[in-house]
């Protein structure tokens, strides 16, 4: 009876913590409604699933508990009974694959219009860097890593010229514009995380990562390092500002290309 | 029965047919039961390898393995392949001689087997040397790499082979019944052939390459 | 069935005199599988107490001295590593498996005896090994158990000079002792049931393991190579998981490897690692629940099947560990698909638990208790798995606490449940004594209640966006206050629940000196192990003569029997009867 009691409140509690609980999604500042859609449908399948067996097994510690007398059925198997239940399992798992994997279709493909912002990850810091006028990001590699070269872009690469770079912690995004997220590091894995954004990907050294997403909330992000990195892992901190068109564009001009970077060093 | 049957029987159904059902078991000893689910760990451990071989390369991988340089093979491993065959084949003739009770062939073709294998080992070691004298070293490339990887992981598994066969040679040598050693002989027997068709898929993995 | 032979063996057993030949390089199953549990166990109470500290650091930030960035994530990598191999895997598969496999078959011992002796050894040095790295300098690894390059070889995590190195060493250690066991059990199965026991009579536990072995058989290799190939990147500067990379402003040597290379190999290993821990505990736990609800485990086929396909499944879902790695993106729709469907035959299972109890006659004994408790546990921790398997779903939760909570309930809390269950249950048959029953339920209401309380919150945490393995948050906008007192909560209750445990090991060893006497079947249970002639079982388990096996394993409230169970060696009417060998 104890156990049927303590399964019984961890149901409820369970349930009542669900809707009480104050710590839930952060309010979704991308296009990622699908994703969150996703999240929620499986909420409810497993919720629901969960209240369901756990109440019929409630109610078998209550009922067949030995105190109240009786001998056990011999019922060696049900037949109809194990097919239906594989039928309806498999029904309940298609539910929930198909948003998911109509939200992962979205995922995986981007959009023509996106503009490309590419995030480099070190040990323990943040840099960016747009592809300038020409829309087209120079090549780079570690071995051209230097003092004057922190990006370890190619100098010889005539696209690499007018890429604008962003030292420091921080980039601004437009809002309302599909953004590629490409991605890179020098030295270990990585992970660009905002949270409000939902999407996000590892970085790999020696490979080219990406992801994309649309900002729609003006505001201040966090991108917190979610692929341990180290023993700075937890102060590898950056910031998104997601700004009107206007204000981006005054900001993106001021930065320095990487032939000005060269040429004031 | 086939294993079908057997997992679809109903056994709450079937009381005390056990002793009519065994009849038609095959008694097997445990030993070779043993060898062949190794077999299968084994096999996994250098498919394993086979494919990483093959990843790193950059096979179906764009852009990967550039830096892939294939590793030259020096005609010595064609002998060391000659020589492990041959070792393999006098295996197969110490089995037969161990099915006909020939205590005196089983020595002798067992020590010759012996002889082939260290042969085989020590041929791998003179190729280790001509390429690391030809500046072919473990880390100068990946293809070097998974070379030296791979003959190492090999040729472990004939060092533990010869630790049976040494064990096996000792019993015979000191004219224990053939009757006692014939399994063992027998399972040398058919380790040396598994080992001797991990060497040719892999040095058929190194000549394509 | 080759029981002629194990008759030869019988004569051949050496029966050693002296107490080191009897306890301590014992080639007895049943010592060999205490020698397993008592290291397992020991290796685990560090993990245990590593937790609690790497808590105390979630919880309340600061207020350990001696724990630094360092110290913290050596916590997590050595409580995750040791917890899953050394304790997990040994414990299930070399303690349960070397108690139970040969008893329940009706064997005298494992087919090779001494290669089972030597892989206690090798298992017991590669534990060594491991907790040599505390002692060396710079410490042990701290690369999270995942060890994924290129940061686990790198300056800039903690035990880069010594610690990984002994870590992997002593992985490749443990796969050698891991298998020379599993070869042993597997042919202990395939060739060494005595008569009358087929396939389909053989206990779920049995199945559990057996298909358990034949996984990790298969998939440490993976591991093993990994292991060997990233040693080398370490040691002798190979490049196979090592890109051309700056390390702290310093480029290194290395050129052209493919850290997500390692990735994959890590989690063809890592995901059927999951499987060889719960498939063990499935079986076992259907016995418990068959064995103290008095009636025939439900779809007793079915489970057998299930066991079987989930172990086929588990080497196609690997890569559902990787959608964000940014491999191959186009690989999530088939990786998310072949990870719900190993949830179909998973589902089945627990509706089959939950069946057996249905129309039971339920004793609420302890190892009931831990087995109703599993159910629980594990339905939750199933579930969450629906998220995270579900690519698209998987993006924004992968990393965070929401992992963390999900791996733990499922293959850490619930196979725990199983193994104190099974403990509890087992113990009279190991010591032939019982243990203290207010003692037991005391231990049992705390760590049931302990452990959900500490991770069904810690979800919510990541749903919010926590994500984990970090040392401490500092002011991070998106986080309330309000999350942290939920983080010092859980430490709280997560204090309680380490300490809860020592009542454990306090009716464990009390009971062993001075617990009344148990018989020798104290639960009235149909399997082999509790029809020994006498208790604890003697070397060679059976006496003079093997018994012979009529009936399938779960003949409990069988119609018209005189008593509610019949061990599977009543012949179909009559007494018990063993066959001369």
């Amino acid at each position: 009876m104890a156990m049927a009691v303590a399964v019984a409140v961890l149901i409820v509690g369970s349930v009542l913590f669900h809707l009480l609980s104050p710590w839930h999604s952060t309010p979704l500042a991308s296009n990622w409604s699908s994703i969150d859609n996703a999240v929620t449908v499986t909420f409810w399948v497993t919720g629901a699933v969960f209240v369901a067996i756990n109440s019929f097994m409630v109610y078998a510690l209550i009922r067949y508990d030995r105190r109240r007398g009786g001998q056990a059925t011999y019922e060696p198997e049900n037949a109809k009974l194990e097919k239906r239940l594989t039928l309806w399992t498999t029904v309940g798992i298609a539910t929930l694959l198909a948003p998911g994997l109509y939200a992962w279709d979205k995922f995986v493909t981007i959009p023509d219009n996106a503009s490309i912002v590419e995030a480099v990850g070190q040990q323990w810091e943040w840099s960016f860097r747009f592809p300038g006028k020409d829309g087209v990001l120079g090549t780079a590699d570690a071995r051209f890593v230097n003092e004057n070269n922190p990006f370890g872009l190619n100098p010889n690469d005539p696209y690499g010229k007018d890429d604008v770079l962003i030292e420091g912690n921080t980039v601004h995004l437009p809002i309302g514009k599909p953004i590629k997220m490409v991605l890179r590091s020098k030295d270990v894995l990585h992970d660009f995380f905002v949270p409000q954004f939902r999407a996000r990907m590892n970085l790999v050294p020696g490979l080219v990562t990406y992801f994309w997403f649309t900002p729609t909330k003006t505001g201040k992000y966090e991108i917190l390092c979610a692929q341990l990195c180290g023993i700075g892992h937890y102060t590898m901190r950056g910031y998104v500002i997601v700004d009107d068109q206007r204000t981006f564009d005054a900001w993106l001009k001021k930065q320095p290309t990487f032939a000005q970077a060269v040429a004031s060093r | 029965m086939g294993i079908l049957q057997k997992l679809t029987e109903k056994p709450w159904l079937v009381t005390d047919h056990a002793t009519a059902e065994d009849s038609d078991e095959v008694s097997v000893s445990a030993a070779p039961t043993g060898l062949y689910f190794y077999f299968a760990v084994a096999t996994v451990l250098f498919l394993i390898v086979a494919v990483m071989y093959l990843m790193r390369m950059g096979v179906g991988h764009f852009g990967f393995g550039l830096d892939w340089r294939p590793t030259p093979k020096p005609w010595l491993l064609w002998v060391n392949t000659f020589v492990l065959v041959l070792s393999s084949v006098t295996f197969q003739q110490a089995r037969v001689a161990a099915r006909r009770d020939q205590a005196d062939r089983v020595v002798t073709l067992l020590l010759t087997a012996g002889l082939f294998a260290f042969a085989f080992l020590a041929g791998q070691l003179i190729v280790w040397h001509e390429l690391a004298a030809r500046g072919y070293f473990l880390a100068t490339n990946p293809a070097n790499s998974f070379f030296y990887l791979i003959t190492t992981l090999h040729g472990l598994h004939l060092v533990g082979g010869l630790v049976a066969w040494s064990y096996t040679t000792i019993r015979v040598w000191n004219g224990v019944e053939i009757a006692k050693v014939r399994l063992s002989v027998e399972l040398c027997a058919i380790y040396w052939h598994f080992l001797l068709v991990v060497w040719l898929a892999f040095f058929c993995l190194l000549l394509a390459t | 069935m080759a029981y002629a032979t194990l008759a030869e063996d019988l004569k051949e057993l050496h029966h050693p005199k002296s107490w080191v030949g009897k306890y301590i390089w014992s080639q007895d199953h049943k010592y060999i599988a205490v020698q397993y549990m008592m290291t397992a166990v020991a290796i685990g109470v560090v993990a245990l107490v590593l937790s609690d500290l790497m808590r105390l650091q979630i919880g309340f930030p600061g207020s350990v001295g001696f724990i630094t960035p360092e110290a913290y994530y050596q916590m997590i990598t050595m409580h995750g590593m040791i917890m899953v191999i050394y304790l997990l895997t040994a414990l299930l598969l070399g303690g349960f498996g070397n108690f139970l496999i040969p008893l329940m078959l009706g064997a005298r011992d494992m087919v090779f005896p001494f290669v089972n002796m030597l892989s206690y050894w090798v298992y017991l040095l590669s534990v060594l090994i491991l907790v040599a790295s505390f002692f060396v300098p710079g410490g042990p690894t701290g690369a999270g158990w995942t060890l994924y390059p290129p940061q686990a070889i790198l300056p800039g995590t903690p035990g880069r000079d010594w610690g990984i190195i002994l870590m992997l060493a002593s992985l490749a250690v443990f796969i050698v002792a891991f298998t020379m066991g599993g070869l042993n059990y597997v042919t202990t199965v395939l060739q060494a049931r005595t008569r009358g026991m087929t396939l389909m009579r053989m206990p779920l536990s049995v199945w559990g393991i057996f298909v358990a072995t034949i996984l990790a058989l298969l998939a440490f290799p993976a591991l093993f190579v990994a292991s060997i190939m990233m040693m080398l990147d370490r040691v002798l500067g190979t490049s196979f998981f090592m890109p051309a990379l700056v390390s702290q402003g310093q480029l290194l040597g290395y050129n052209g490897g493919s850290p997500i290379l390692f990735q994959h190999l890590f989690w063809f290993f890592g995901h059927p690692e999951v499987y060889i821990v719960a498939l063990p505990a499935f079986g076992i736990v259907s016995d418990l629940i068959a064995t103290h609800a008095r009636k025939n485990i439900f779809g007793y086929r079915m489970m057998v099947w299930a066991i079987v396909i989930i172990g086929g499944l588990s080497f196609l879902v690997w890569a559902h560990h990787m959608y964000v790695s940014g491999m191959n993106p186009y690989f999530g729709f088939f990786f998310a698909t072949s990870t719900l469907i190993i949830a179909v035959p998973t589902a089945i299972k627990v509706y089959n638990w939950v069946l057996t109890l249905w129309k039971g006659n339920i004793h609420f004994t302890v190892p009931m208790l831990f087995a109703i408790a599993f159910i629980f546990t594990f339905i939750n921790g199933g579930l969450t798995g629906l998220f995270l398997g579900n690519v698209s779903v998987d993006v924004p939760l992968s990393g965070t606490y929401f992992v963390v909570a999900h791996f733990h309930m499922v293959m850490g809390v619930s196979p725990i449940l199983v193994i104190f269950g099974a403990i509890y249950h087992w113990y009279p048959k190991i010591t032939g004594r019982m243990w203290n029953e207010t003692l037991g339920k005391i231990h049992f209401w705390f760590t049931f209640l302990g452990t959900y309380l500490i991770y069904f919150p810690m979800h919510y945490l990541g749903l919010l966006g926590m994500p984990r393995r970090y040392y401490e948050y500092g002011h991070t906008a998106f986080i309330p206050d309000t999350a942290h007192y939920l983080n010092a909560f859980i430490t709280t209750v997560a204090l309680i629940v380490g300490a809860a445990q020592l009542i454990f090991f306090y009716n464990m060893i009390t009971s062993y000196f001075y617990g009344p006497k148990a018989g020798g079947n104290p639960w009235r249970a149909t399997t082999l192990e509790w029809q020994t002639p006498t208790t604890p079982a003697p070397h060679g388990n059976w006496g003079p003569n093997l018994p012979v096996v009529y009936r399938w394993a779960y003949d409990y409230s069988v119609p018209g029997a005189p008593e509610d169970f019949i061990p599977q060696n009543v012949p179909a009417f009559g007494t018990s009867r063993n066959h001369k060998t």
